[in-house]
């Protein structure tokens, strides 16, 4: 495969707005505590409160492998223009760490609003004479707000609530309405839970009040107000919506191993399963089973499959890892099975709670010797409800694994949404005979692609008919699954096999594609990059470099990303991992002499990509490309769609 | 009749019916000739045969090795699936899930289960997983021809030049099942094809995990006069601690009693087993710690013991205990495996 050019570095100065300048509904929020001292119930109420206001908003867990005592960090973004990517430069910090509270702020943006706790043993408040300190007694305010009640529980309840304290200050330094956190913290804290949300509520109370009496008129830069642009919207992440995704796209064996971050996925998938998936008499139409490891877990959804089932399994890249064997099999052999890869960071200790885009080559290449599956990337919550449906169905259809490639960002983190639709179409099968067929066909050959389109027919086992049975192997086999070494039985095999996945790639997600009108430059991203991507672009286009976008949500990719690619003179092919591993494949697979036009830029250090990860990179680039003069790699046609009317978005 | 036209009656829940011989067969066996592994596939297919179990709802599944390629040399009306290396346990859960009315035999043998597949083996007898497991034990690897496996003697030598000997001493997989929790445990013999015959129609009843360790010696590999693994140290030391009997659910109870000796054990399907005590007539099939000491003791003595060592027929299998409707979940229609949109609102709405 080529090698990848890199993008130079990043430039170090950020090209986004000052945070000190006045906004409203523009914030960017960096809360940092401890992990395990209950903050994130805080975080998730700062969230529904600005989604009770009605201004889109998204919440980002940046957190530690660990189960309590090590920092972990909360990035909450409000912004009435729809932006939902990580952004680095806030507009207000709240330190709740002494550990991490220097460091945090130090790296602040110039203007920014800082609330600390006054009872640091160090001394912070000198360490910036460009932002605004401010240190808030939130010991004392949670003592008042929430006396000793007796009970035994109490000193761990208060290092608890405490959190809800930076609630109420936040709420009055950007303008939360007071009545938009008291409904989010009812929602936080429902049915048996209501006591310990009116204590929550007082605490937050008193964080207001106090800031109110301290603060009083002090105007501060970032400001919310009401909007109606949540209207209907639902708050969820990822994993729970693949969840539903499996439950409502007719799965019939979930299998799966704990692994961060795909634990939810499978245990919410779980929680589903119990509470619609039972008939009257608790019998079920589902089996979940928690596998002894990762090989099991495959080893279950591929013995399921085999026999019929719809099954799926869930895990994140080292259990990728242990399913590779299974999976190359299951491709030899073509058998149906949906695997989700929740990715993430590096080896089994590598950055568990850490987001990655690095198993997207790997999964579309797994096993040994000659294989390729489809790969469905899921840009958005709504996407990860969809393709795992699509999966299954793609599943059975071409007989093949199919793997959801989403990641711990759009997994772990909560997502505003439109709701998701009910899937209404019938359940798809796939080729499988039964008895009436066989009978009707005189018989069967496993591997003998009778229709043209490299896909087989199958038989399950069960099926009363003397040709119904076959034998199923990873070796070589000719057309009726006969074991063979024949060197023409195998090539043909392969060679049918390549036809599937050639029939399958017409039938896979399509990209998005948003034309820009006179753009000679776009970008190709996938995956939780869209949001970051689709930021970058306006921020390209206000800086003068406007970009078409593609977004592909499927691998193999289709034409017409080699159409778009055709139609630029370069394309940036953005990718959350160190080796532009799309851009590779791209490079070499896209039809028509187009690699000279892919540029790689990446990101990865664990933390979600942000659009300014994206906008100085290109900048760069393209700064290079008019100095030096490089000619672009083709003169692009005129655009027939260039009716400067706005972008074109197509989901070809 | 002639041979291709003989039939099999075969018992199919309430059904009946005839299938041709052909049917509980196989492809011709590419094993060397006098494998034991062609032994143990003989008798299966005997014990099929005479039990009228129903190919159309049998799978046979195997790992990788000799012995699990026996599965295309019975049962041609099966469906097969030659696996993986030692993770044939794993895909038999699977299909078990997908459909609970079949019938599912694993084939595999001493390296598949006691190497590489030694978790997925303890994890399926944990489980109880209803299955018959049949290991075919060599005591080497025959395919990769003739390593040592988990099995090997202690001791013995490697079939090659260099002749190392083995510093390891073997697992005993019987030993390894019944800790973990398989509900029926047998060892036997390829050359005793009476007691092999009576374990797998039993183990074939068994509504739980059927282990048999069946010693299936290695003609090419591991068959010299002292491999305990071989035809002739075998024969001449085989211990069995029982003469077994099996009366199957649907032929009527005649239990031939003998005076005072023979017990009988009721299965979960209504066959009965009885055992009259050869040897260790102190053993109980039914105590757990009996049949643990008896394989500690019998080894510590060099004995070569055989039969059932241990019977549960109690336990409940994992199948089971998943509550699964009645209908196999691979045959639910969209309307069992889609739930409603109301359902669907209902959790949209709490998001
Ligand atoms: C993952 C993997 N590793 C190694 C092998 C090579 N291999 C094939 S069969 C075998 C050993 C089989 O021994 P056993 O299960 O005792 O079967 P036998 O041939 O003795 O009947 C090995 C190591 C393989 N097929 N797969
Ligand atoms: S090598 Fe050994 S185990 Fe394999 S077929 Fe020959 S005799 Fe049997
Ligand atoms: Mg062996």
């Amino acid at each position: 495969m080529a090698s990848v050019t890199t993008a130079p570095p990043a430039p170090s100065a950020r090209r986004e707005g000052s945070t000190a300048s006045r906004s409203v509904n523009d914030l960017a929020i960096r809360v940092g505590t401890v992990n395990g001292s209950g903050s994130q119930s805080s975080n998730l109420v700062l969230l529904r409160a600005l989604n009770h206001m009605g201004i889109p908003c998204s919440g980002k867990n940046i957190f530690p492998s660990n189960i309590e005592g090590l920092p972990t960090w909360f990035h909450l973004r409000a912004s009435a223009r729809g932006y939902v990517a990580h952004r680095q430069d806030v507009s207000i910090l709240v330190c709740m760490n002494e550990q991490t509270a220097a460091d945090d702020i130090r790296r602040v943006a110039p203007g920014a609003v800082v609330i600390y706790r006054d009872d640091f043993k160090e001394d912070v408040s000198g360490l910036r004479d460009d932002v605004r300190m401010i240190a808030v007694p939130f010991q004392k305010l949670v003592e008042e707000a929430y006396p000793n009640d007796g009970t035994k529980s109490y000193r761990e309840t208060l290092r608890k609530v405490i959190n809800m304290v930076y609630v109420g200050v936040v709420a009055y330094v950007t303008g939360i309405e007071l009545e938009a956190v008291e409904h989010g913290i009812r929602r936080e804290f429902p049915g048996r839970k209501a006591k310990a949300g009116e204590v929550n509520i007082r605490a937050a109370q008193a964080g207001f009040g106090w800031a109110a009496e301290h603060l009083g008129s002090e105007p501060f830069a970032c400001r919310v107000e009401r909007m109606d642009a949540t209207l209907g919207q639902i708050l969820v992440d990822g994993n729970r919506a693949s969840a539903l995704g499996a439950v409502f796209g007719g799965a019939s064996v979930m299998t799966w191993y704990p692994i961060t971050p795909s634990s939810s996925l499978a245990e919410a998938a779980e929680e589903y399963f119990k509470r619609t998936r039972e008939n009257g008499d608790g019998r079920k139409t589902f089996a979940v089973v928690q596998a002894e490891d990762e090989l099991a877990a495959i080893g279950m959804a591929v013995g399921a499959g085999w026999a019929g089932a719809r099954a799926i399994t869930a895990t994140s890249g080292p259990g990728i890892s242990l399913m590779t064997e299974f999976v190359g099999l299951a491709y030899f052999a073509e058998i149906p099975v949906t695997i989700i890869d929740v990715q993430r960071m590096g080896p089994s200790t590598g950055l568990p709670t850490r987001t990655s885009q690095g198993d997207i080559l790997k999964l579309h290449l797994l096993g040994h010797g000659d294989c390729r599956h489809p790969v469905l990337i899921p840009g958005s919550v709504k996407e990860c409800f969809e393709l795992t449906g699509e999966a299954i169905d793609l599943a059975q259809r071409f007989q093949t694994p199919v793997f959801v490639a989403t990641d711990l960002d759009l997994g772990m983190n909560l997502w505003l949404s439109e709701p998701f639709p009910y899937p209404t179409r019938p359940l798809q099968r796939g080729k499988v005979l039964d008895a009436v067929d066989l009978q009707r066909r005189g018989g069967f050959g496993r591997y003998r692609d009778v229709d043209g389109d490299g896909v087989c027919y199958r038989t399950l086992p069960g099926t009363e008919h003397p040709a119904a049975a076959y034998f199923t192997r990873g070796t070589g086999h000719n057309e009726s699954s006969g074991y063979s070494e024949r060197p023409e039985d195998w090539r043909r095999n392969l060679d049918r096999l390549t036809r599937k996945l050639e029939t399958a790639r017409a039938e896979l997600p399509r990209p998005v594609i948003a034309i820009e009108p006179g753009a000679k430059v776009g970008l190709i991203a996938y995956g939780s990059t869209d949001p970051a991507a689709i930021e970058a672009r306006d921020l390209l286009r206000a800086a003068g470099v406007p970009v078409s976008y593609c977004r592909i949500r499927a691998l193999p990719a289709a034409d017409s990303v080699a159409e778009f690619v055709s139609k630029c003179d370069r394309v940036y092919v953005i990718e959350q991992n160190r080796d532009g591993q799309l851009c590779m494949l791209l490079r070499a697979t896209l039809e028509g002499s187009l690699d000279d036009r892919l540029f790689s830029i990446t990101h990865y250090n664990g933390i979600p990509i942000a659009a300014g990860d994206i906008v100085g990179p290109v900048l760069d680039w393209e700064r290079n490309f008019q100095e030096h003069h490089i000619p672009s790699a083709q003169p692009s046609p005129p655009d027939p769609r260039g009716n400067g009317e706005g972008p074109v978005v197509s989901t070809e | 009749m002639s041979r291709a036209e003989a039939t099999v009656p075969v018992h199919a829940g309430d059904r009946t019916f005839e299938l041709p011989l052909l049917a509980f067969q196989g492809s011709p066996s590419t094993l060397c000739k006098g494998c034991g592994h062609n032994s143990i596939t003989s008798a299966l297919i005997d014990a099929c045969k005479s039990l009228g179990i129903n190919p159309y709802s049998t799978v046979k599944l195997s790992g990788i090795g000799c012995s699990s390629k026996t599965p295309a040399y019975f049962l041609n009306y099966s469906h097969g699936f030659n696996a993986l290396h030692g993770r044939m346990p794993s895909v038999a859960t699977g299909a078990a899930l997908a459909n609970a009315r079949l019938t599912v035999v694993g084939i595999s043998g001493d390296g598949d289960t006691a190497n590489i597949g030694l978790g997925q083996f303890k994890h399926a007898c944990r489980r109880n997983l209803p299955m018959v497991y049949l290991v075919e034990d060599n005591g080497c690897y025959g395919l990769t021809k003739g390593q040592f496996s988990a099995t090997a003697d202690l001791g013995a030598p490697l079939r090659r030049a260099s002749g190392e000997r083995n510093t390891t001493a073997p697992l005993d997989l019987c030993l390894e099942a019944i800790a973990a929790g398989a509900s029926f445990v047998a060892r036997s013999f390829a050359g005793d094809r009476k007691q092999l015959g009576t374990l797998l129609r039993a183990a074939l009843a068994h509504r739980g995990m059927a282990f048999l360790d069946i010693i299936s010696p290695c003609v090419t590999f591991n068959d010299f006069p002292e491999s305990h693994k071989g035809w002739d140290w075998a024969k001449a030391h085989e211990e069995p601690l029982q003469e077994l009997g099996f009366v199957p659910h649907f032929e009527p109870i005649e239990v031939e009693q003998v005076e005072g000796e023979a017990t009988r054990v009721r299965m979960h399907d209504g066959s009965w087993i009885t055992l009259r005590a050869l040897s260790h007539a102190e053993h109980d099939v039914t105590d757990r710690a009996s049949a643990l000491r008896l394989l500690l003791e019998s080894r510590e003595a060099d004995e070569f013991v055989t039969g059932l060592l241990y019977l549960d027929s109690d336990r409940p299998d994992f199948v089971t205990e998943q509550d699964l409707v009645d209908r196999p979940l691979a045959l639910l229609d969209d309307e069992s495996l889609r739930p409603s949109r109301e359902a669907f609102e209902a959790i949209l709405a709490e998001l």
